[in-house]
Formats: structure tokens, C-alpha cells, sequence
């Protein structure tokens, strides 16, 4: 009971990480309709970003944790959405409108291209930093097993809400969330109506790495190490978590996160952490053996 | 309503069939999207060697109509029956889309042409006939060392299409890339196709959209020849009144997924159902579906 | 479109100067944390280094290129459409040409590749890296079934490779079976497992395949890390037996009759290499004669067809689940032949060498050379594999390049590098035929 508890906290603060992610696959999925491959590789830089800033502020001296936090989510968030903003410019931009396989094939070239970037200029190897956000609270101790939850956890999960509920409001409040939406219906009427279809999916791009920004730099505080390869596993699972609730919804995307979360913190805790990838996926086989367009997903009608 | 009401007597007439069983009998078919019934209870004979139209306004359910018949929706309610000369009854609504075309040889084109387009329209027409060639091929193994059994079966494939090709005047752009011909044509060619599959009933949606005056006559043509000299039947969904009334031996109305008349061209045009289904309420009151009145336009015409 | 609107005007030397200072910022932005700023581990704990000299030459280089690109690109559109308003009339002549022309390299590419081992006999580096282009080539079109023909977009291809190569490992190291007897049991293999995970996923459309075929490959890669009992976990297969010629080992001379003793020859490591070589070119030969003549048959007309209109297929009387299932199987076997002659090569497997990297790189040959298309496999391969083989003398940046490579090759030829379909068969040369 005392673990399950305690893998339910774990599941949930991967989870939410893995939700932060998918968001920006399934945003750029429906607006583009192209998987962009290289996403978890921004995720990756702005963990790299939050190293260097942590290791930086720490030389100044500023050791409040509250400062340094939000100055590297400030920063981290800002350059990384300079990268979100280059690999479409760069990469997709002059692919749009080609066949489907030549931005995939494009945006996996520019995940190799960022993974050996990041390696060549900041080092294959390991790089732990000092624990940023230590302590946190005992919940309840049954039978010797001792529930705990880290501050980290509680920091990630506030987050995760408080960012959600700005971005549904984002989405479906503003001017931009309503540019964004008609491009995701028609892009060539959206563009008729005079809506700058080129800036709007440059922001949509930018967004998504804002959120792979925050979602890297939770990571850096709450395993406190980053290699350049943590992009290529973390977008896999968010990829997939994309899918499982549904690409191109949002609400989707956060639940499919939260259940591959919450399915890896189980299985590994009972069943074998080694297989938990396969349980991942095969579940995710499973469910689109039974919902082809995943949980939350519109079931597209086959048009004849 | 009186709509329904009326319906009920013409829809027992008497479609005019040659022998004593109808080619495909559909009895009290529905059709249930969630809170929308796109089919309501309807009930058709289709006879063997002739040409049934089916109009109706935009939305009326004449596609869905097709698409159960032909496998792509399972409906909700009812039976489609066809009486398969060789095969005996066949049950199309249990059965899978594939299925429809291969056993019960109910082949359909689509409103918006589905051709392969970067294949030929030779390749296409090809295609059509992968059933019999796949067999001839022994599952690729005779095709594979190219043995005299599949040869045979490939030349035969060949003379079909270009038998349909030359019918259908198409033969000049055999070799061409189906995609990049005019729109016309490729309605042309999407019937062609249907044509290499032996159909029994040749279901045809919209087939003289787009096309100008001058090929919809063409088409006209095609179709009785189609029905008189090679015995297909053909179910018609069409617009284009000049070319339903016309051809048809037999027309049915269908509105809001109801069949509220029924009977030969003559008599459905003068039906009072019809009529008011294509040109609203005199008060204008209920206007159901607000029809174009390109609509009612080519009904007056056709009179 | 407003490209071509604008691309008369000429453009100011200022205009020219912003547009490079603006992607010299942008670059300045991405420089900064990634160049400028970087961590080194000093006892234990991280130190900040910076490198200012290095960003600046990078926003220096990034300047100077845009300008140079921006200009560079002006320059050939204006050719282009003044060559193209000359050419117009030209290009109906083209189509068959090139297709003569594109045969004839084909021929071309077969004669060299039978004679570049007696060519570079003495030179054991070319001839091994020529097998590793086959070894990509053959799985390209293995692939090219999959995607190319049927349309189906495959992530995990590699699971295949994967089955092929550790069926021989285990059926050579437990009982003992030769390289020709397990052959045809891995190819079997393969296809069944392509049948396993083409099942569940008949019905699901274009990307939703693609991360389920990704899942499948790391289904696969993790279970091989973690069964040790089976597949001997991260270590792998080790000492799998080489192919013989025909029963006749390729060792140095001893009791049993060897290759050399055999032919009177004298010993020399190379002949193995060699027969290696001419082994995979042979398998590859096959696969490319088996997938073509499949394709100008009712199961590769209907992959292709497929591909284009699933629905219409189904109307026309088609099972669509038994063409993609054939799809899948076919590729799939493929794939495990390509693994068997892997295993055969190396002599050692390990998981290491099934990663989803592999996938792509198979996935981008193919879309790389022109899908479908049989002779953009084997250009695609030879630039995929040699480009980082050319750089190897500054190896740190072999995979830089190659991600660049990739990009850039799709925005210079988004549909591959012969991206031309030939038909499968042709009205004017039946009649001609008659």
C-alpha cells in the first residue's frame, strides 16, 4: 500500500515531465501534421542550458533556490525557443507542402544533427550537478517503508498544473490559441482570412520548446544529471504518450503522459524494471489495437 | 408526416423486373450516426439489366446508401439481399468491402474520384483485376518464374483493359499517370476500372459531376449500353437530372434518409413529395435542407 | 510564392547586410549556451568554461555564409529561369532518355561492383566497406517493400534485422546449423515476426504505425539486453562461424580441405574477405531481381496501389490486410536474410547494433534515394555510408555531418534522388510486343 503510494508520486512527476513534452509533439502533429522528430532533442539543450546556468550562478554566489530557479527557467525557456524557432525555420520550413516522409526524414536528421552537436560541444559524458532543490516531507511510514515526496516532486507537479492551466487558457482564449486552431483546421483559408500562417507556426514551434525548456529543467533538478542522449528516450516516451491520448489533442497529451508515467513507476516497482519499456509500448499497442486514433484522439470517420 | 405516409403505398410498386426475383432486394435498411439517422427504414428492388437512379437533395443519404451497400458502413438495421446467379443468395451487409466487389461483384465508383494516381491508367485498370491475376499468379510463384499458366492470364488481363480503354476513349493515355488527367477523364477511367472488376451491379456515385454537356451525353450512352448490351445493372446516384431521367428505368427519391417516392421518370416528376422536397413548403415554413436551386432547376427542365 | 514575385527585384546591398545580421544574432542566440558557455568537471564538482573566441568565429561564419548563400541563391534562380524559358520546349523529349539513362547506370554500377575486388584485391578496407554498402543496400530494398511500395512507414526495421542475425547466432552456437542451412529458418523467422507486429496494426494510419513499428523495434532491442539466458544480454553472440565456400572452410591449411588447399591456392585472409563480398553482392542481387519482378506482379501492383488509395483497393475487390501483411512478411524476411550474412561478417552480434539509429538510417536511405525506387537505394546508401567513412580523419564530427547531410539532401531533392516512378508495365510495348 506504503508503495504504491509512493510509486503513484514517482509516476505522476514522470508523468508530468513526459506531459510537458507531448505537448509539443502533438501541437506541432496538428498543426503541421508532421512528427517532429528532433523535439526531445530540444528537450535535451535546455537541460544542457540549465547545467551551465545552475554551474554559473553558483560561481556568482547566488545560492537562494528560488532565484536561481526561476532565472534559469527564464533563460532556458527563452534560448531554447531560439532552437524550437531555428530547427523549423531551418529544417521543416522548406519542406512544407512535400511529401509526408521528407520533413520526417529531415527532422530525424536534425535529431542526429543536435545529439552530436551537444555531444562535440559540451561533452559526451555524464555531467551531475550539486542537488538544487534538497529535503521534503515523510508522509506516513506503514510497516517500516517510509511514503516519501520531494520538494522536487511537489516543484514539478505545481508546475505542470499551473503551466497547463495557462496553456489551455493560451489555447483557447486568446487571439494566438484561435490563429492556431484555424491553422490546424485549414491552414490555406487561415491564410486567406489574412493570419500569418508562417508566424504562427514559428510560435507554435517556439511554445512547444518552451515547455520542452521547463521540462528539461525539472528533469536537471530532480535527477541532477544530464547526458545528450536523455532527448532520444524522453521523446520516444513522449512521443508515445502523444499518441496514446490522441496527437493533436492537449488534453490528450497530458493524459497519455501521466499513464505512461504512472505505468512505468508500477511496473518497475512490481513487476521488472528492466521490461518497463516493453509494458510501455505494448500497452500502447494495445490500446490502438481498440481506439486507432488513441484515448482522447477524434475517431476519424473513414471518409469514403 | 405526410411524407412518410405517402411513401407507403409506392413503395411496393412494383420495380420492373424481368423475372420473378430482383437483382438485389434492400429491405428496411438503417443507417444510425450517433443521434443522426442518416438511412430511415428504407426499402428498394434493384432489377438486373437495368438502370436505377436514386436522387435526392444534398444530405438526403444517397452515399451512405452506397457505402453500406458496398461494405464501408456495417447498418445498423435492415438486410441488402443480392441474388447472385451463380453464387446464389448473398447477404452484402455481413459482408466486408473487399468481399462486395470480389463475390458478389457489386462494384462502386466514388463521388470524389479515388483513381491511383501515380500509377497508369492502364496499371489501374490492371489492378482491377488483381483477384484473377493474383490466382493466375499462384500466390506469386508462377509470376515469380514466369510460367506460360500466368503469361496467358496477364495477356488476357491486358485485352480487357485496353477492350475498356478503347470502349471508353481512353486508349490514347493508357501510359499516362492517372492523377495528371483532366477531371472528366478520370471519371472516365474511374468507371473503366470498375468495368475489369465484372461487375453484376455497377454503382455509380455522381458519375456526371463535373463533366460538360458534351460528355454527359457520351455518358448517357455508355450507361444504356452498359445496361442493354452487357447486362450490368447499374445503381446511379446523380445529380444532373438530364442524365437520371434520361437513363433510369426506375427512379427512387430519397430525402432526410427516407424513401418518399419511387416509380419510372415520368411518374417520380410529378410526384407531389418530390416536388415539394426539391422546392420547400409553398409557406416556406419548414424548407427542409435549404436545396440549391440548381436543383429544382434541372427538375423543371427535365419535364 | 512571394519568392518568385520578388526574386526580379533586385536586392539592395543593405537589405543583403541585415538579413545576414539578423541570422548572425540568431546565431549569436544559439551560440551563446551552447559554445560560449560550457561545464567541465573539476574534482567532483562542475566549473563553468567559456569559449568567447570560438562563438564569435561561429556568428562570424554564419554571418559571411548567409550572406554568401542569400546571394549564391539569387544568382541561380535568375539562371534558372532564363534557362528554364529556353529549356520549356525541350523536356517532353527528356522522359525517355533518362530512363535509358538511368538503366544504363545500373549496368554501369553492376560492372563495378563485380570488379572492384580483383581491382582492390590487396586493399582489405575497400572491399570491407563495399560489404557494408551492400549490407545497407540489400536492407534498403528489403525496406523499400514496406515503404517505398506499400506505403506503410516503418520505424523499427531493424527488429528484423535483429530476428535474422540472432536466429543464425543461436541456431550456429547451440546446434551447430551452417550459414546456408539457417538461412532459410531466419528468413522464415523474420517474416514471422513481421506478421506479429503487422497484425495489430492493420488498421492503423500513417504515423500511428510508425511509433507502434518504433515501440516494436525497442520491444525487441530491450528484450534482447535483458534475456540473457538467451541471447547472452549486452554481451551478445560471440564466435558465430563464418560462412564456408560450399562445405570448404576459409582457415589456414590443416587436416580437412579448405578453400585454398582445395583450388591450390595459398592461404591469404583476403579470400575470405573477398568471398564475404561477393556473397552479400549476390544476396543483394537476388533481392533486387525478387523485389522487381514482384512489383510487375499482381502482389507488388496492389503494394503500390495500396500506397495510393487504400479505399479504392477494398472497392476493387482487394484484401487489403493480406497485401499489407504480404508487405510486412516480405520486408521483414529481407531484413532477416540481410542479419543472417551480419552475423556471418562479424562473427559477433550484440544489441548494440540494432538501435533505433539503424532504423533511420535504413528509413532515410530509402527516402533518400527516391521511394520506390531500386538505383536511389544503392546512391543513397553509397553516400550514407561513405560520407562518414571520407571523414573519418576529423571523426568527432562524422555524425554532425551526417545529420546535416540528411537535412540538406531533403531540402535539395524532397522527393529522393530519383524520385521518377517507372511503370510497371506499358500499353505501346504490349501492342509492340504482339
Amino acid at each position: 500500500m506504503a508503495l504504491a503510494l509512493q510509486q503513484l508520486i514517482n509516476g505522476l512527476t514522470l508523468g508530468a515531465v513526459y506531459g510537458l513534452i507531448a505537448i509539443g509533439y502533438t501541437m506541432v502533429y496538428g498543426i503541421i501534421g508532421m512528427i517532429n522528430f528532433a523535439h526531445g532533442d530540444i528537450y535535451m539543450v535546455s537541460a544542457f542550458i540549465a547545467i551551465s546556468v545552475f554551474t554559473l550562478l553558483a560561481t556568482f554566489g547566488i545560492s537562494s533556490v528560488p532565484l536561481s530557479l526561476l532565472v534559469v527557467l527564464l533563460v532556458a525557456v527563452l534560448f531554447t525557443s531560439v532552437y524550437g524557432w531555428t530547427v523549423e525555420r531551418t529544417a521543416y520550413r522548406p519542406l512544407r507542402g512535400s511529401t509526408r516522409l521528407a520533413p520526417l526524414i529531415s527532422a530525424i536528421g536534425m535529431s542526429i544533427f543536435l545529439q552530436n552537436m551537444v555531444q562535440l560541444t559540451q561533452g559526451a559524458r555524464v555531467k551531475p550537478i550539486a542537488p538544487v532543490l534538497v529535503g521534503g516531507v515523510d508522509l506516513l511510514t506503514v510497516d517500516g517503508f517510509t511514503v516519501h515526496l520531494a520538494y522536487s516532486q511537489v516543484l514539478i507537479i505545481v508546475v505542470t498544473v499551473t503551466l497547463m492551466a495557462a496553456f489551455t487558457w493560451l489555447i483557447t482564449r486568446t487571439s494566438f490559441g484561435r490563429q492556431q486552431r484555424s491553422c490546424e483546421q485549414d491552414r490555406t483559408m487561415t491564410a486567406l482570412l489574412g493570419i500569418n500562417v508562417d508566424r504562427t507556426i514559428s510560435l507554435t514551434f517556439m511554445l512547444g520548446a518552451a515547455l520542452a525548456a521547463v521540462a528539461g529543467v525539472m528533469v536537471t533538478v530532480y535527477y541532477g544529471v544530464v547526458d545528450f542522449f536523455i532527448g532520444f528516450v524522453a521523446g520516444i516516451k513522449a512521443f508515445t504518450a502523444a499518441v496514446l491520448g490522441g496527437i493533436g489533442s492537449l488534453p490528450g497529451a497530458m493524459l497519455g503522459g501521466l499513464l505512461i508515467g504512472l505505468i512505468e513507476a508500477f511496473w518497475a516497482a512490481y513487476l521488472s524494471a528492466e521490461y518497463k519499456d516493453v509494458a510501455t509500448f505494448s500497452i500502447l499497442i494495445l490500446v490502438l489495437m481498440f481506439r486507432p486514433s488513441g484515448l482522447l484522439g477524434r475517431p476519424e470517420v473513414e471518409k469514403v | 408526416m405526410n411524407a412518410a405516409a405517402n411513401a407507403t403505398p409506392v413503395a411496393r410498386a412494383a420495380n420492373p423486373v424481368d423475372g420473378a426475383q430482383p437483382l438485389l432486394r434492400v429491405d428496411r435498411l438503417s443507417m444510425r450516426f450517433g443521434g443522426l439517422l442518416a438511412i430511415d427504414d428504407l426499402s428498394l428492388d434493384v432489377a438486373a439489366r437495368r438502370i436505377t437512379g436514386v436522387i435526392g437533395p444534398n444530405g438526403a443519404g444517397k452515399t451512405t446508401f452506397f457505402n453500406c451497400l458496398t461494405g464501408f458502413y456495417k447498418p445498423t438495421l435492415g438486410s441488402i439481399r443480392l441474388n447472385h446467379p451463380q453464387r446464389g443468395l448473398l447477404r452484402l451487409e455481413k459482408m466486408a468491402s473487399h468481399q462486395v466487389a470480389r463475390r458478389a461483384q457489386v462494384v462502386r465508383t466514388f463521388q470524389n474520384i479515388r483513381l491511383f494516381p501515380q500509377m497508369t491508367v492502364l496499371e489501374n485498370l490492371i489492378v482491377a483485376q488483381h483477384n484473377a491475376l493474383q490466382h493466375a499468379s499462384r500466390f506469386s510463384l508462377a509470376g515469380l518464374f514466369g510460367l506460360p499458366g500466368y503469361r496467358r492470364a496477364e495477356t488476357a488481363a491486358i485485352a480487357k483493359a485496353v477492350g475498356w480503354l478503347e470502349r471508353l476513349k481512353l486508349i490514347a493515355h493508357a501510359d499516362s499517370a492517372a492523377g495528371a488527367l483532366p477531371y472528366g477523364m478520370q471519371r472516365r477511367i474511374e468507371i473503366a476500372r470498375a468495368l475489369c472488376v465484372d461487375p453484376l451491379l455497377l454503382c455509380l456515385d455522381e458519375p456526371a459531376a463535373g463533366l460538360n454537356p458534351r460528355e454527359s451525353a457520351e455518358l448517357n450512352e455508355l450507361l444504356k449500353h452498359l445496361a442493354g448490351d452487357e447486362g450490368i445493372a447499374i445503381l446511379l446516384i446523380e445529380h444532373d437530372m438530364s442524365v437520371v431521367m434520361n437513363v433510369s428505368d426506375h427512379v427512387c427519391v430519397l430525402n432526410y434518409g427516407r424513401k418518399i417516392a419511387e416509380g419510372s421518370p415520368a411518374e417520380v416528376q410529378r410526384d407531389a413529395n418530390v416536388i415539394k422536397a426539391y422546392l420547400g413548403e409553398e409557406d416556406g415554413e419548414e424548407a427542409p435542407g435549404a436545396h440549391p436551386p440548381a436543383n429544382t432547376q434541372t427538375v423543371e427542365n427535365a419535364r | 510564392m512571394s519568392a518568385l514575385v520578388f526574386a526580379q527585384q533586385p536586392v539592395s546591398f543593405a537589405e543583403r547586410l541585415r538579413d545576414a545580421a539578423a541570422t548572425a544574432f540568431i546565431a549569436l542566440l544559439l551560440g551563446v549556451p551552447m559554445i560560449g558557455l560550457t561545464t567541465v568537471d573539476q574534482g567532483g564538482a562542475l566549473r563553468i568554461a567559456t569559449r568567447w573566441p570560438a562563438l564569435f568565429a561561429f556568428v562570424g561564419v554564419c554571418f559571411a555564409g548567409r550572406l554568401l548563400l542569400r546571394w549564391g541563391i539569387d544568382y541561380w534562380r535568375a539562371q534558372r529561369q532564363s534557362a528554364a524559358r529556353a529549356a520549356s520546349a525541350a523536356s517532353a523529349e527528356q522522359q525517355p532518355a533518362t530512363s535509358l539513362l538511368l538503366r544504363r547506370a545500373g549496368w554501369l554500377a553492376l560492372l563495378v561492383a563485380l570488379v572492384l575486388p580483383i581491382v582492390f584485391a590487396d586493399n582489405r578496407y575497400v572491399v570491407d566497406t563495399a560489404t557494408t554498402v551492400l549490407i545497407y543496400v540489400m536492407l534498403g530494398w528489403g525496406l523499400n517493400v514496406v515503404v517505398g511500395l506499400a506505403g506503410l512507414l516503418d520505424l523499427g526495421y531493424v527488429a528484423f534485422y535483429a530476428v535474422g542475425a540472432y536466429t543464425y547466432g543461436l541456431l550456429a552456437t547451440q546446434f551447430g546449423w551452417g550459414f546456408w542451412q539457417a538461412l532459410p529458418v531466419a528468413g522464415a523467422m523474420a517474416a514471422t515476426f513481421g506478421i506479429v507486429l503487422g497484425w495489430p496494426t492493420l488498421r492503423l494510419r500513417g504515423d500511428y504505425l510508425a511509433i507502434v513499428t518504433l515501440g516494436f523495434g525497442e520491444i525487441i532491442r530491450v528484450i534482447l539486453v535483458n534475456w540473457t539466458e538467451m541471447s547472452g544480454g549486452p554481451n551478445g553472440i560471440t564466435s558465430i562461424p563464418r560462412p564456408s565456400f560450399f562445405g570448404l572452410p576459409f582457415k589456414p591449411p590443416g587436416d580437412e580441405p579448405t578453400f585454398a588447399s582445395f583450388f591450390g591456392l595459398e592461404y591469404s585472409p583476403h579470400q575470405r574477405i573477398i568471398f564475404l563480398y561477393y556473397l552479400i553482392l549476390a544476396l543483394a542481387l537476388l533481392t533486387n531481381l525478387f523485389v522487381s519482378r514482384l512489383r510487375k506482379l499482381p502482389i507488388g501492383r496492389a503494394w503500390e496501389a495500396m500506397r495510393e488509395d487504400e479505399i479504392a483497393c477494398k472497392a476493387m475487390g482487394i484484401n487489403a490486410r493480406n497485401v499489407k501483411l504480404s508487405a510486412f512478411a516480405l520486408g521483414a524476411m529481407l531484413g532477416g536474410f540481410a542479419g543472417v550474412f551480419f552475423a556471418a561478417r562479424q562473427g559477433f552480434i550484440s544489441p548494440e547494433s540494432f538501435t533505433f539509429n539503424e532504423s533511420a538510417i535504413i528509413l532515410a536511405i530509402v527516402v533518400l534515394g527516391g521511394m520506390g525506387s531500386q538505383l536511389g537505394v544503392v546512391l543513397a546508401s553509397l553516400v550514407l555510408v561513405l560520407l562518414p567513412e571520407l571523414g573519418r580523419d576529423f571523426a568527432e564530427y562524422r555524425m554532425l555531418l551526417f545529420g546535416a547531410a540528411m537535412i540538406l539532401i531533403m531540402i535539395w531533392k524532397p522527393g529522393g534522388i530519383l524520385a521518377r516512378r517507372e511503370p510497371t508495365l506499358a500499353y505501346r510495348s504490349a501492342e509492340a510486343g504482339r
